[in-house]
């Protein structure tokens, strides 16, 4: 089931301007990543993890190289073309939830169905449906600011998956949490890949969530460490 | 869509509490000004226009190129025919004959000799044809501070303050020396029937009313009259209109080169009435420019900070893939609803303390000692219709302003900035 590639790392660097110099933080890194698959870049702060999920994410670009995501090249993506490909493909979930604070949990849940122009009866029974995968159908109407740290990170989950996109991209979505919730949602994200075949990408140095991992990419420096699969 | 954004914009009461009280505040003080204003202003032309200018008035040609001198010399004769004839052309313009003159007015002791004496800025007024509306229209009545008004030939009406200096008091008499309209000297002799105050510094410093009859005696004028002043029907100062009746009038006498022929002349085309005329016409763009500006910076800087703020959600929205574009237009959106709504409340605010204004006034007549034109001392708010759609322009250009200003920010930021921001 992993075998068409959906992502696909050729080459792949990227610096920042450091003044009058520039810092490279990936450094040629090559990768690909089939569909369904559970994967996470593991390794320690400042080894280039947030750098190369955000340019998946097309959020940001490589400097030299291909990242070719879902057939798309990242680099030569217009603004508009990676906002789209980000709209109807790409789910984010974040370390502190950034959910929004004003708006109920269904509202969260719905806001990418409100870009992709669904209609009102669709967006209510697919955020249902979200809110069900993660065991929230009862908090429908309760503000970020009621919930608890695990629940609001459930919150995000479901937003990220209400739209079923191809690809979840994932920045050490348990930093914020306790052992309990960490496994609860871990439970939850790979049930979903189970069931929804969705691609979920991490970038962590959580123990909890590296046990999880079907296939550990060890970053140090800016460069692929170590590509490990596991095979339970 | 938009649902969702007014649900933001409402629950989150600091995105939309400090822009809509900037905004109404500054509306309320447009529309406060505007009314505000408005009344001063208009008063001030419809008082100049009562006691001297008129919306209208007709003189000689030559009386007219002197007109602050008031040269009796070159008065109106015939002014009946002129009358009748004006009043057949413009039959809904209230045309009244006055003669202004200046003069001595002598208070003399017992003995008749001279007690005090004064210059004084006289107004002969039609009082006894009964149809003038003068009495009204100068307000006499509630001017008057003691004694009576003219009630029989020879009687005189002195500014209070020109009677104490003088020492008089109603009932008592004083003599005007004056020239007459033929250069040779007047003396004649008046019953002071009351005292008066209007408000107006210039005139009640030394004013002395007498009917036009007597002026007429007096100056020798015999159905003469130093102008006739007009007054719209519908009681308030029309330029166009004034202008344009005053280039039909002028218009037939094109071609009489006499200097004593008749010239109309609007309020505007009267001295400095003409500045102050085309200052009322300018100043509420004047005003609602600097609103404009002055809450265009504070939204603006309010903006940034709300948008720092809301760099989160932003963020958010662009992972969920909202394309950039489309987060700063519903910026705009949202500042153009707090715009409306600043709106609504600032003129509700504004139209509540200009009828404050309007119905209590404010003494200013400390403020106005002095000067060329005549000004109220009591100003009054006038709330007229602009005044309640006059806040929607600084209101609105303000906040889509200001928060365009501060969605640039945002706006220039990369992508992938806002979203590393989300993670500190
Ligand atoms: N915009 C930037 N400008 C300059 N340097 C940057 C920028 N973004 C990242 N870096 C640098 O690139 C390196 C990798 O950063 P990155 O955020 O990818 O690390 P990380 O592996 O996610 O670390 P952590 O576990 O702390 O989140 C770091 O040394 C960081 O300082
Ligand atoms: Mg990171």
């Amino acid at each position: 089931m992993e075998n068409t590639s959906i992502i696909k790392i050729e080459h792949l660097t990227k610096s920042f301007p450091m003044g009058k110099s520039k810092f490279t933080a990936l450094k040629g890194i090559n990768l690909t990543f089939g569909e369904g698959e559970f994967a996470g870049l593991v390794g320690p702060s400042g080894s280039g993890k947030t750098t190369l999920l955000n340019i998946v994410g097309s959020l940001d670009v490589p400097s030299s190289g291909e990242a070719k995501v879902l057939g798309e090249s990242i680099g030569s993506l217009t603004a508009k073309g990676a906002a789209r490909l980000r709209k109807e493909k790409l789910g984010f979930i974040f370390q502190s939830y950034n959910l929004l604070a004003v708006h109920n949990v269904f509202e969260n849940v719905e806001f990418p169905l409100l870009l992709l122009k669904y209609t009102a009866a669709e967006r209510k029974k697919m955020v249902m449906e979200a809110l069900d995968w993660v065991g929230l159908t009862d908090k429908v109407k309760s503000k970020p600011p009621q919930l608890s740290g695990g629940e609001c990170q459930r919150v995000a989950i479901a937003r990220a998956m209400v739209k079923k996109p191809s690809i979840v991209l994932a920045d050490e979505p348990t930093a914020n949490l306790d052992a309990a919730n960490s496994h609860n949602i871990l439970q939850t994200m790979v049930k979903l890949n189970e069931e929804l075949k969705t691609t979920f990408l991490f970038a962590t140095h959580d123990e909890k969530v590296i046990n999880y991992l079907r296939r550990k990419i060890f970053l140090k420096d800016g460069n692929v460490d170590q590509d490990e699969i596991s095979t339970n | 869509m938009i649902k969702f954004l007014l649900k933001g914009l409402l629950r989150d009461k600091s995105r939309s509490r400090l822009p809509i009280i900037v905004v109404s505040i500054g509306v309320m003080l447009t529309v406060l000004l505007h009314a505000y204003i408005t009344g001063f202003m208009g008063d001030t032309i419809e008082l100049n226009a009562r006691f001297t200018n008129g919306h209208l008035k007709v003189m000689t040609r030559a009386y007219a190129e002197n007109m602050n001198q008031v040269p009796n010399d070159l008065a109106l004769l015939d002014v009946d025919e002129l009358i009748t004839e004006l009043n057949k052309e413009y039959p809904d313009i209230k045309w009244t004959p006055r003669i202004q003159f200046g003069g001595l007015v002598d208070a003399p002791d017992e003995n008749g000799e001279t007690k005090a004496q004064g210059p004084a800025m006289g107004l002969g007024i039609d009082f006894q044809s009964g149809r003038s509306g003068e009495a009204e229209r100068l307000n006499i009545q509630k001017a008057l501070v003691r004694g009576n008004l003219i009630q029989h030939p020879g009687e005189a009406l002195l500014s209070e303050i020109f009677s104490e200096k003088l020492g008089v008091t109603p009932g008592d008499e004083v003599t005007l020396i004056g020239s007459t309209m033929n250069g040779s000297m007047t003396m004649y002799n008046f019953k002071i029937a009351g005292t008066v105050t209007f408000g107006a510094e210039a005139l009640d410093r030394g004013a002395i009313i007498v009917d036009l009859e007597d002026a007429r005696n007096a100056l020798d004028m015999q159905n003469a009259a130093g102008e006739l002043i007009g007054f719209l029907p519908e009681g308030l100062y029309d330029d166009e209109e004034a202008v344009q009746i005053a280039k039909t009038f002028n218009e037939k006498y094109k071609n009489d080169n006499d200097e004593y022929a008749p010239v109309m002349r609007s309020l505007s085309q009267q001295g400095s009435m003409g500045q102050y005329v085309a200052l009322t016409k300018g100043w509420t763009t004047y005003i609602s420019a600097i609103f404009i500006i002055a809450m265009a910076l504070v939204l603006w800087n309010a903006g940034l900070l709300g948008g720092l703020r809301r760099y989160g959600e932003f963020g958010v929205r662009l992972a969920m893939g909202e394309e950039k574009g489309h987060v700063y237009r519903t910026l705009i959106f949202e500042s153009v609803f707090i715009g409306i709504a600043g709106t609504v409340v600032g003129t509700i605010f504004g139209l509540f303390f200009a009828w404050l204004i309007q119905t209590y006034g404010i003494d200013i007549s400390g403020m106005v000692k002095g000067g060329a034109l005549m000004m109220p001392s009591t100003i009054r708010a006038r709330i007229t219709p602009v005044d309640y759609y006059v806040g929607l322009i600084p209101g609105l250009i303000s906040t889509v302003l200001g928060t365009m200003l501060a969605g640039i920010g945002i706006y220039k930021r990369k992508t992938a900035q806002l979203f590393k921001e989300l993670e500190a």
